[in-house]
């Protein structure tokens, strides 16, 4: 299998890496190899997105990216500081929205993100007119002066945006920013997420497990299982990377092998048969429908069923790793809610 | 050398000073601002100023008490007088309260401090911890502003116990300004080494089970196998040793000597010498351990 395979995005081949990781690794108790000798880069302006499963290695690189764990091996320099020998300088520049809800319940919103200023050396008649500006951006100024205990997830998750952005960093992580969180509120997220990232033109870098966020929300993405990345690339190059859309057809009657004739269609790369179906990878898949019915049709026999499949990340998932990452899911939704009931315990 | 990379020009502070003010403000804002957990920690040392100064009032033995000899009707002011002369040569003072009271300001210290290590468990549990280690403060932050926090707060509630056992009844006849002051700091001295203690204890505990362990194992051995209750002579000759290289003892020692005048193990000058050594050693293990422990 072909590892670290990096290609650079021809609309940002001339913007400056933000973000060069090189043979970075990471063993915990000296054996069990969390990250394993990963290479990438990010560009200045893009959203540049880690996928995949639970214990993949994506937290781990985060860690080590934002100093809070020290690599084994390896290199990698952010906004031009190393992270092992200037790890003050990098964590001036970059902010982190964790996985947890960090904010401490006890407190107000506002107190909160004035928290996260000070730690940052931010003086307070700069941080003061700023947490009102970032609240107000994620629209919880109303709720400013609430106590965080009260918030819904969503709202905490804005907080949590809200501390990630006080000092401006030039580069955020969003270490899983929509984790337990419901469809709209999930939608609504990634708004104030695009919303802050144009005001303040940062650079994000992003894990996730949700493939549809991943294709939609990231102009790059790597895939990583076992501590490696496995493909790197824009979602639309890892799709194409599967050689088009894929059409099934079911013929009813038992009649010949029809693949030679369908392999003449042009557009059509790939056939496969399974009993009576026949699995048809395509270029343009709504173009070379059609003509693939034309083709049945002349040899005098019955199409019962026909679909046209857009490639999707989940395929390009399953090709590269050999399982679905949907597979992963249940485990998520369980840690979340034990999460949640930690923090309920704690109070 | 530091130099800020703010996209805007903001002068940044990179004082390490500037992160153990805000991160202690943190912890004593989540304190006064929770007026139950406030008036717990206030109430917890009265119930003990009664149940023990009051209730267990030993000088009551000896002093006005119907005892006597039968057949040698010894007169009651010499009985009393025997009894003072007794609780003068056991416990320094001929009022067991006044005793006990000032033990408790080193009893309620201590517990203070132990308690400083819980929060960095759930600090760490909930990925807080992470989070602080992601930000441009000093690795040694996270320690000194628990261990600061654990102080402020003690040496409150230290001094609310005292108005509280004045107002019960101590003996302040031997009280000065500068007695008080001497108390207080060596309280602080106490709280900083017993702080710096549990926190270096509780850095790597990933569960509040394991550090609540840990306390439980060491809060009562440190309380009993001290003066703060009952004096040395008290105690068998096998434990005398151990409550005299424990901390408590010089701190409660101290606090006797400067408030109510008592007769003390050794001179205050060497006793606070004893705790100075104590913060000292316990702050800069702390600072050591929380460098290695901290990154991973």
């Amino acid at each position: 299998m072909e590892t670290n395979v990096l290609v650079t995005p021809p609309e940002t081949q001339h913007a400056a890496a933000l973000v060069e990781v090189k043979d970075l690794s990471k063993s915990f108790n000296g054996t069990l190899k969390a990250v394993d000798s990963i290479s990438f880069e990010v560009y200045e302006g893009e959203i540049f997105g880690f996928l995949g499963p639970n214990g993949a290695g994506k937290s781990t690189t985060i860690n080590m990216l934002t100093t809070i764990l020290k690599p084994t091996s390896g290199e990698a320099v952010l906004c031009g500081h190393d992270i092992v020998k200037e790890p003050m300088e990098v964590r001036r520049s970059v902010g982190v929205v964790p996985q947890e809800y960090t904010a401490d319940e006890d407190l107000t919103g506002i107190e909160n993100v004035l928290l996260c200023a000070d730690l940052y050396g931010i003086p307070r008649s700069v941080s003061k007119p700023r947490a009102m500006e970032l609240l107000k951006l994620v629209e919880l100024d109303s709720a400013a002066k609430r106590k965080v205990d009260t918030y819904s997830g969503g709202m905490r998750r804005r907080l949590e945006l809200a501390c990630g952005l006080i000092s401006r960093p030039k580069l955020l992580f969003l270490d899983e920013p929509t984790l337990g969180l419901d469809v709209q509120t999930r939608a609504a997220v990634w708004d104030y997420i695009k919303k802050l990232k144009s005001e303040y033109r940062m650079t994000l870098f992003m894990t996730t497990h949700y493939l549809e966020e991943a294709d939609a929300m990231c102009d790059r993405i790597a895939i990583i299982d076992h501590g490696k990345i496995l493909r790197t690339g824009t979602p639309k190059e890892l799709k194409d990377s599967l050689g088009g859309d894929v059409i099934e057809i079911a013929v009813k009657e038992d009649a010949g092998d029809l693949s030679e004739d369908l392999k003449r269609v042009p557009l059509v790369k790939e056939v496969l048969k399974t009993d009576h179906t026949y699995r048809i990878t395509a270029e343009l898949g709504e173009e070379a429908a059609p003509e693939i019915i034309d083709v049945v049709r002349e040899k005098g026999l019955h199409i019962s069923r026909i679909s046209v499949t857009k490639p999707t990340l989940d395929e390009v998932y399953l090709a590269i790793t050999g399982r679905r990452i949907r597979d992963e899911q249940a485990n998520w939704e369980e840690t979340v809610s034990t999460r949640m009931m930690m923090s309920r315990a704690r109070r | 050398m530091a130099q800020p990379v703010e996209s805007s020009e903001v002068k940044v502070s990179t004082s390490p000073l500037h992160g153990v003010w805000a991160m202690t403000n943190r912890e004593l804002k989540k304190w006064y601002k929770a007026p139950f957990i406030l008036a717990m920690s206030l109430v917890q040392p009265i119930i003990w100023l009664g149940l023990f100064g009051k209730a267990m009032n030993l000088g009551a033995m000896f002093n006005g008490s119907e005892f006597n000899i039968p057949g040698l009707n010894i007169p009651a002011s010499v009985l009393n007088t025997l009894g003072a002369t007794l609780m003068k040569s056991i416990f320094g003072t001929t009022s067991y309260f006044s005793y006990l009271a000032v033990g408790m300001l080193s009893f309620i210290t201590l517990f203070t401090a132990m308690f400083t290590g819980m929060s960095i468990v759930w600090d760490r549990r909930f990925g807080i911890l992470n989070k602080f280690l992601s930000t441009p403060i000093s690795r040694n932050v996270i320690p000194a502003s628990k261990v600061l926090n654990a102080a402020v707060r003690g040496l409150i509630q230290a001094l609310i116990v005292l108005l509280l056992a004045v107002l019960l009844g101590m003996d302040v006849s031997h009280v000065t300004a500068l007695g008080i002051l001497g108390t207080f700091a060596a309280l602080f001295l106490m709280l900083v080494g017993f702080g710096s203690l549990f926190v270096t204890l509780a850095l790597r505990a990933t569960s509040w089970e394991t550090q609540m362990a840990i306390m439980n194992l060491l809060n009562l051995p440190l309380l009993f196998a001290s003066n703060a209750m009952f004096p040395v002579s008290f105690m068998p000759s096998w434990l005398q040793p151990v409550v005299k290289v424990n901390p408590v003892s010089y701190a409660a020692d101290i606090s006797r000597q400067l408030l109510i005048g008592s007769t003390g193990m050794m001179s205050v000058g060497y006793e606070f010498l004893y705790l100075a050594a104590f913060a000292v050693v316990m702050a800069i293990i702390g600072q050591v351990m929380a460098r290695r422990l901290l990154s991973k």
